[in-house]
């Protein structure tokens, strides 16, 4: 062990977060963000930095389930050792302070840290009726995204609605709604998508930028590939029923019993990425499938519009070279699949990323065309 | 004579102002407004039913399920739905713990510190504060030197002058007077329930896939199959075993944490059970149905509403009383501004005629918020914890009534105490209590039906569009947390043509209506002592009572005469 090893969960342990805690949360960042285990040094080192970095979390229109999601993680508890490791100045559903004194901490951030601190902002901006419909303090979302996030060294937009817009933004759009990237054109924004967000994710992202002083990579959507790189499909615990032919035809039948398959009641797993079904939720304890829901594609590109309606069977089963549907995969095809997961497994990848999200879905309610293409 | 601005209001949910008359000290008027609006009513219309649900979930995170459950509610009234028992069992279990956790973390996370100075935790005596830990509670984590860890952690964030979350706080406001060892013990509290929040929510991991936003609601049930033999069933007996032992938890925390510091708090704060009582006027639709949903009597928490602070009737619910103004909501009605709309025939027409942003002051003459005014039959009523345990209090029910008269025993306070600040506080906590006593037996419940073989948890003989009436409407109550929930539904066509929502916070931070009567926020400020115009802190106090939830009180209604143009952008 590197003294590098011993030093930072003491200095971590004056900031009140046990070794323990520290340990496991290190762990867990180098492992969501898949790096080799030789920079756990450069983690540590990173967090243990005497002058906490300054962040802020803006609220906008939002449920506030990004915030939510954060303070309910455990083992690590993430949220206790951001929090420590992160001198966390404004955030409207946790912070103590309120009204004058709230907005004059967050103005002394703007100048004081000016190109230094990290902003995170949650929910949608709406930009119809000159911003009317979201204000803080007197002023509009955008207003204030428009000077925290440009004086900000770096911005993350966490849950579908800061990313694209998300519920909000989805038809007929009542407020104008806007995700932050297209609200501040011209800021670097890293995007989290999800409904919501999933905390380790983000905290990875965060450790990412202390450790290396940049972003992790990122696809079109400037979100981390680590996150967003990889099929629910791929990766869910139900696969194996799903290759042999075995599901559920309807609801609380013999299929929901053992859990069986959920493509057949809609599930979006085969068309959709995120890393859900590994990190998974509430300290690893679920995710929607496991519980016998199907996925809903909530980490897709403007998912409300385009995976809607949820219970709608998706027409193709992407895979395999041709597209199958469900009916045809039968028990006779079984052996064949066995033998081009592998393959499958990187086509569905590049296949999710260039095709089936980025479309308006047949019976969706979406009425626009094309989706505004994220700047880079 | 001054006018006072608290915008935003921190530590709750969504976006709230309040502006304030002060004189002589006191609050004389008060104005409540929620500046933001999303329209998620008007984005649910055209879709199927069966998913309303799973939008209208995310009006709110904090709330996380209790619109899910009044979505499928509604949906299921208007077609007519019976769900089976393991459904209702399944889904009381996910509402209970929504209450035990929501309100935990309402009082250590959201409201403590208006009432704990955390920088007079670095005056305490540890091992004084360790003797005050005891004398109140067996809670086993009370030594000395477990004390005294926490005070130096407290010591080395106000050493690092950064102090993160705490920036901002009124500390050393002459409104705070605990002792310096209780506040060190609220603190340690502070952080103990932040863990035992993250553990305890992992029920909802297990019997809705995650949280925030559940995923396994069902026009009809729940996902979450039930099956003695197989290990991949949704819930299955060690999957039982495991939410025993983490439901279990919670009656511990609560007996043992939770009650002993509310009652140790509330006993230093003693004044606040004689300010911030609200209309006197009480309303709650019943929770916890233990039979069918349409056997209102046998609900766990009963319906009913008191008015004028008269304990000796308990009033029946019509829902059809429930009516919305929007006189001085940013919204226009086509028969005027003055009537008052029933969220069946409600329309929503938003038009903001507030002051240009950036601004200073609302124009609290004419319109001032987002939230409309919800009335019943007139009345302005209070949602919530306080209004849940008046009724079942008043109504007899008998373990309500044993725990209010021991609280107010130990208080040596008379159930007037109740209709105050802290009489909000002491309700919420003894709800808390009171579900934490039954949660595990649920569970039980569940397993017994399982050794029975009775497997069913959904009814899918009208889960298909073509077995639906061309048009049908339903509406689904419930008690969320923060108070009274309703979803009114109309289908046509087998998509969604109207949508409704009137939510807790709506009845409680709402704005005048035209009859010129003030909401519930604005009536409990009033009289409230103000130290320092500056640093608001008493006005927080009255206003976290309530545990408002601003994304959730915020919705249009039907668009029926809608007026203005779909955008897109
Ligand atoms: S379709 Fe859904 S349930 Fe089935 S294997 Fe794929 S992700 Fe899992």
């Amino acid at each position: 062990m590197s003294p590098l090893h011993e030093d930072l969960p003491r200095a971590a342990e004056r900031r009140g977060v046990s070794r323990r805690d520290f340990l496991q949360f290190c762990s867990l960042m180098v492992t969501t963000l898949a790096l080799p285990t030789r920079y756990m040094d450069k983690v540590v080192h990173a967090l243990s930095q005497t002058r906490r970095p300054v962040l802020v979390w803006l609220e906008f229109q939002d449920c506030a389930g990004n915030t939510e999601s954060m303070i309910r993680s455990s083992h690590p508890p993430v949220a206790e050792v951001v929090l420590n490791l992160l001198s966390w100045e404004y955030h409207e559903t946790i912070m103590a302070g309120a009204g004058k004194q709230a907005e004059a901490t967050l103005e002394r951030v703007v100048k004081e840290e000016k190109g230094k601190y990290i902003a995170v902002v949650e929910g949608s901006i709406p930009t119809a009726d000159d911003g009317v419909y979201c204000t803080i303090a007197g002023r509009t979302a955008l207003d204030i995204a428009r000077e925290v996030c440009t004086n900000a060294a770096a911005n993350i937009a966490v849950g579908a609605c800061a990313w694209d817009g998300g519920l909000v933004r989805a038809n007929p759009n009542p407020t104008g709604a806007i995700g932050l990237q297209e609200a501040v054109p011209g800021v670097k924004v890293v995007n989290l998508g999800g409904c919501p967000h999933n905390v380790a994710n983000t905290a990875a992202v965060i450790v990412h930028y202390l450790t290396f002083h940049e972003m992790p990579a990122l696809d079109q959507y400037n979100r981390p590939l680590f996150a967003y790189g990889q099929l629910i499909h791929d990766q869910c615990e139900r696969r194996a029923h799903y290759d042999a032919g075995r599901f559920v035809e309807e609801w609380g039948d013999e299929g929901s019993r053992k859990g069986w398959c959920l493509y057949k009641m809609g599930c979006k797993g085969p068309e959709a990425t995120y890393n859900c079904p590994s990190v998974r939720w509430n300290d690893g304890t679920g995710w929607p499938v496991k519980a016998g829901h199907g996925c809903i594609a909530c980490a897709a590109y403007r998912f409300w519009d385009w995976s809607s309606p949820f219970y709608k069977r998706l027409p193709k089963v992407p895979g395999f070279g041709v597209d199958v549907t469900a009916e045809d995969i039968g028990w006779g095809v079984v052996g064949t699949v066995a033998g081009v997961t592998a393959v499958h497994a990187v086509g569905s990848v590049i296949r999710s990323r260039k095709s089936k999200l980025e479309g308006p879905k047949a019976g969706g309610a979406g009425e626009e065309s094309k989706p505004a293409s994220p700047k880079a | 004579m001054a006018r006072m601005v608290v915008d935003p209001i921190t530590r709750i949910e969504g976006h709230l102002r309040v502006e304030a008359q002060v004189d002589g000290g006191k609050i004389t008027d008060a104005w409540s407004s929620g500046t933001m609006f999303r329209g998620i009513e008007l984005i649910v219309q055209g879709r199927d039913p069966r998913e309303a649900w799973l939008w209208t979930q995310r009006i709110c995170a904090v709330c996380t399920m209790v619109h899910a459950l009044a979505s499928v509610r509604a949906v299921e009234n208007a077609l007519e739905i019976e769900i089976p028992n393991n459904a209702r069992i399944v889904r009381n279990l996910i509402s209970a713990s929504q209450y035990i956790h929501d309100h935990i973390v309402h009082f250590y996370h959201l409201h403590a510190l208006d009432w704990v100075d955390i920088t007079g935790a670095l005056k305490a005596d540890p091992a004084k504060t360790s003797q005050l830990a005891q004398s109140i509670s067996e809670w086993p984590v009370s030594s000395t030197a477990y004390f005294r860890g926490v005070q130096d952690r407290v010591k080395a964030l106000v050493e690092s002058r950064q102090l993160s979350l705490f920036t901002s706080g009124y500390w050393g406001h002459p409104a705070y007077h605990l002792p310096p060892e209780a506040d060190l013990l609220a603190v340690a509290h502070y952080l103990q329930a932040l863990e035992f929040q993250r553990e305890f929510i992992r029920i909802h991991a297990v019997l809705g896939g995650k949280n925030p936003h559940l995923q396994s609601y069902l026009v009809g049930g729940m996902t979450t199959a039930i099956d003695p033999n197989w290990p991949d069933a949704p819930l299955n007996p060690e999957r039982l075993d495991f939410l025993v032992q983490v439901a279990g938890t919670a009656k511990k925390f609560v007996d043992q944490v939770l009650i002993p510091d509310v009652l140790a708090v509330a006993g230093f704060y003693r004044g606040w059970f004689s300010l911030g009582m609200g209309p006197g006027n009480y309303l709650s639709y019943g929770a916890f149905p233990q039979g069918r949903i349409q056997d209102t009597a046998r609900y766990f928490l009963p319906r009913g509403i008191i008015l004028n602070n008269d304990l000796s009737k308990v009033h029946p619910v019509d829902p059809n009383k429930v009516s919305e103004y929007v006189t001085h909501s940013w919204y226009e009605y086509t028969e005027g501004n003055d009537v008052s709309l029933a969220p069946a025939k409600g329309e929503t027409n938003p038009k903001y005629t507030g002051p240009k942003p950036p601004y200073q002051f609302l124009n609290v003459e004419e319109k001032y918020s987002w939230l409309k005014a919800p009335r019943y039959d007139n009345y302005v009523m209070e949602v919530g914890p306080l209004s849940r345990m008046l009724v079942a209090y008043a109504a007899g029910q008998p373990e309500v009534k044993a725990m209010v008269d021991g609280a107010l025993a130990k208080l040596k306070a008379p159930p007037a105490a109740l209709f105050s600040t802290l009489g909000r506080v002491a309700a919420r906590a003894l709800e808390t209590q009171l579900l934490a006593n039954h949660i595990v037996g649920w569970i039980e419940e569940l397993r017994d039906n399982m050794g029975h073989g009775d497997l069913q948890m959904h009814n899918g003989e009208k889960w298909e569009p073509d077995s639906w009436p061309r048009s049908a409407q339903g509406y689904g109550l419930f008690e969320a947390p923060r108070g009274s929930l309703g979803h009114w539904v109309e289908i046509e066509d087998t998509l969604i043509k109207n949508y409704q929502i009137v939510v807790p916070s709506t009845w409680n931070a709402g704005p005048r209506d035209g009859k010129g009567q003030r909401g519930p926020y604005e009536t409990a400020l009033l009289e409230t002592p103000i130290a320092d115009p500056e640093r608001p802190l008493e006005v927080l106090r009255t206003i976290h009572s309530f545990d408002p939830c601003l994304a959730c009180a915020v919705h249009v209604t039907d668009a029926r005469g809608r007026t203005y143009a779909r955008r897109e952008i």
